[in-house]
C-alpha cells in the first residue's frame, strides 16, 4: 500500500490559537478513512490545508496524484447550471478535461437534473453536484467534508453507496469527514479522532467504534445508518 | 410625435453609453466585490487617445481600437494596484480606485490638456418616422446590442466566462475547484476596462470628452448599475437605456440642466428602496 495522502506533524496556527497541532494522518490508494471530531476539533482546517486553501505554520503534507474536495455545505455555484457546475469542476485539467459525460454515466441522477440552476435543487441532489464536481478532477483521493449533514438518512445511504462504489469499483481512496461518526466508522477502514487540533485516537473504524471513549464522546444519540 | 421618437432613439443612444459603463462596473464588482471608482477614466482616456490617432491620421476603427485598447490595459493595471495583493479588503480596493480615478486626470492634462476633445462620427442626419437625430446615435445602438450579446455569450458559453460566473456567484467553491479569484478578477478589470473604453470612444463624436467626464458617466454608469445590485448585467443594460431615455425626455420637455439629478434621484430611490427591501446594496448580490 502506498499513501496518496500524509500529513507529518502538520501545524496551523491562527493568529495565536493552534488550530492544528502536530498531525499525522495517512491515507493509503484504494482506502476509506474516517476522521471524526466535535465542532472546532481542526477539521475544516486540516480540509483547507489538505486542498492548499491554506499554508501551514510547519510540518509538511504529501499528495501523492491529485486531491478533490467536496467541501462542508456543498458549495454550489447556485447561479450556473448543474452541467456547468460539473465543467468547472475539471478546471485544473484544461480545455480538455472538461467533458461532462462520464460523471452522468457514474451518477446517472444528475443526468435529468444537468441544465437545472444548482442553487435550486435540493441538498441531496447538491451534495450529488458536489461530489460530481469533485469527480471531474479526476482525483486519486476525494475528501469529502460532512457528506451527510442535514440531508435525509435515504439520501445519505444513497450518496454512500455511491462512494463505496467509486472506492471500490475504482480504487478511489476517499476522506470522510463526518460529524455522523457511526456512519463514519461503519463505512471506513481506518479512522482518525482530532480533538482541540490533535490526533487523539486512531486505529481499525471497527475497534475505535468499540472503544468506549469514542462510543461516549460520539457515538451518544446518533441515528444508526443502515448499510 | 416625431418629437418623442427623436427624444427617444437618442435617449436610447445616450443610454447605451451608460450601459456600457454599467457593465463595466457590474463585470469587475461581481468577480470582485469592488466598486470601481476608476471606470469613467476607461472611457475618458479611451476617448482621447482615439482623439489623438484621428487627428495624427490613422484611420476610423483602428483608431477606436486603440481606445479601447487602451481602455483594457488600464482596467488591468488599475485591477493589479486595487485587487493585486491578495488579502485587500473589497473596501480598501474601492479607495484605491478613487484615487488612481483622481490620478488619471493629473495623467489625461498632462498628456492631453483640460480642453474639451471630440472627433466626427457616423456623418449626417437620419431620419426615423419624422423625426431627425443625429446618425450617430444609430451606430451607438448597433455596437451596444451586440456587445451585449457577446458577454451573455461569453459568460454562459466560454470557460473562461463560466469561471468569472463562478467567482461571482460562490468564491470559495471557485477556490476550491482551483480558479485562481485573483487572476479571474484582473480579468475582470480588463473587461471592465474595455467596456468602459468603449463607451467612451462610442459618445465622444455627440459628447466631448474633457478630463473630468468621467464623474458624468460614473454618476450614470453606478445608477443604471445599481438597479441589478451591481451583479446583473442585462439589468444594467435596461437601467442605461431607460435612464438615458429619461434623460432625454427631461431635457426636451423640461429644462436641458436636469439631466444628473434625473440620474442621481433615479439612483437614491433605487438604493432606498433596495437597502429597505434586503439591506445594504453590498449584500443583496449572492
Amino acid at each position: 500500500m502506498t499513501a496518496v495522502v500524509e500529513t507529518r506533524d502538520l501545524t496551523v496556527r491562527y493568529a495565536g490559537a493552534t488550530a492544528l497541532d502536530g498531525v499525522d494522518l495517512t491515507v493509503h490508494d484504494h482506502e476509506m478513512v474516517a476522521l471524526i471530531g466535535a465542532n472546532g476539533a481542526g477539521k475544516s482546517t486540516l480540509v483547507k490545508a489538505l486542498s492548499g486553501l491554506l499554508r501551514p505554520d510547519s510540518g509538511t503534507i504529501t499528495v501523492d496524484g491529485r486531491l478533490a474536495q467536496v467541501p462542508e455545505g456543498r458549495e454550489m455555484f447556485g447561479d450556473l447550471t448543474v452541467d456547468d457546475n460539473l465543467r468547472l469542476g475539471g478546471w485544473r485539467n484544461g480545455r480538455g478535461g472538461r467533458d461532462t459525460t462520464a460523471i452522468y454515466d457514474l451518477l446517472p441522477d444528475l443526468a435529468g437534473i444537468r441544465t437545472r440552476r444548482a442553487g435550486a435543487l435540493s441538498g441531496g441532489q447538491q451534495q450529488m453536484v458536489a461530489i460530481g464536481r469533485a469527480l471531474m478532477a479526476r482525483p486519486d483521493v476525494l475528501v469529502v467534508d460532512e457528506l451527510s449533514l442535514g440531508l435525509a438518512p435515504l439520501i445519505v445511504t444513497t450518496l454512500v453507496g455511491h462512494l463505496r462504489a467509486l472506492n471500490t469499483g475504482r480504487g478511489l481512496a476517499v476522506l470522510l469527514i463526518e460529524q455522523n461518526a457511526r456512519l463514519a466508522l461503519d463505512l471506513c477502514d481506518r479512522a482518525y479522532v482530532l480533538e482541540a487540533g490533535r490526533i487523539a485516537l486512531h486505529g481499525r473504524a471497527a475497534d475505535l467504534a468499540r472503544d468506549p471513549r469514542v462510543a461516549a464522546a460520539y457515538l451518544g444519540g446518533h441515528i444508526e445508518v443502515t448499510r | 410625435m416625431s418629437d418623442l421618437i427623436g427624444y427617444l432613439v437618442t435617449g436610447l443612444g445616450i443610454g447605451a453609453g451608460f450601459a456600457l459603463v454599467a457593465s463595466g462596473l457590474v463585470a469587475i464588482y461581481r468577480v470582485t466585490r469592488v466598486v470601481n471608482f476608476a471606470q469613467g477614466a476607461f472611457a475618458v482616456l479611451a476617448a482621447m487617445l482615439t482623439a489623438s490617432l484621428l487627428g495624427a491620421g490613422v484611420p476610423h476603427g483602428l483608431a477606436e481600437l486603440g481606445g479601447v485598447t487602451l481602455g483594457a490595459l488600464t482596467g488591468l493595471l488599475v485591477g493589479a494596484v486595487a485587487v493585486g495583493r491578495p488579502g485587500t479588503s473589497p473596501g480598501t480596493s474601492l479607495i484605491v480606485t478613487l484615487g488612481l480615478g483622481v490620478l488619471a486626470y493629473a495623467v489625461e492634462i498632462v498628456i492631453w490638456g483640460d480642453q474639451p476633445r471630440s472627433y466626427p462620427g457616423v456623418p449626417g442626419v437620419a431620419e426615423l418616422a419624422g423625426a431627425r437625430l443625429q446618425a450617430h446615435y444609430l451606430l451607438i445602438i448597433a455596437v451596444t446590442v451586440p456587445v451585449f450579446a457577446l458577454m451573455a455569450w461569453f459568460f454562459t458559453r466560454t470557460d473562461p466566462g463560466r469561471a468569472l460566473s463562478a467567482c461571482a456567484s460562490n468564491r470559495y467553491a471557485a477556490q476550491v475547484v482551483g480558479i485562481d479569484v485573483r487572476r479571474m478578477g484582473l480579468l475582470a478589470f480588463t473587461l471592465g476596462g474595455a467596456l468602459g473604453g468603449l463607451a467612451g470612444v462610442l459618445t465622444t463624436p455627440v459628447q466631448q470628452v474633457t478630463f473630468d467626464s468621467d464623474v458624468a458617466l460614473i454618476v450614470n454608469g453606478f445608477a443604471a448599475a445599481v438597479l441589478g445590485g451591481l451583479t446583473r448585467p442585462v439589468v444594467a443594460l435596461a437601467g442605461g437605456l431607460l435612464l438615458g431615455v429619461a434623460q432625454t425626455l427631461a431635457a426636451g420637455y423640461g429644462g436641458g440642466a436636469y439631466q444628473v439629478e434625473v440620474a442621481l434621484v433615479l439612483m437614491l430611490t433605487v438604493m432606498i428602496v433596495q437597502a429597505a427591501r434586503t439591506g445594504p446594496v453590498a449584500e443583496t448580490a449572492r
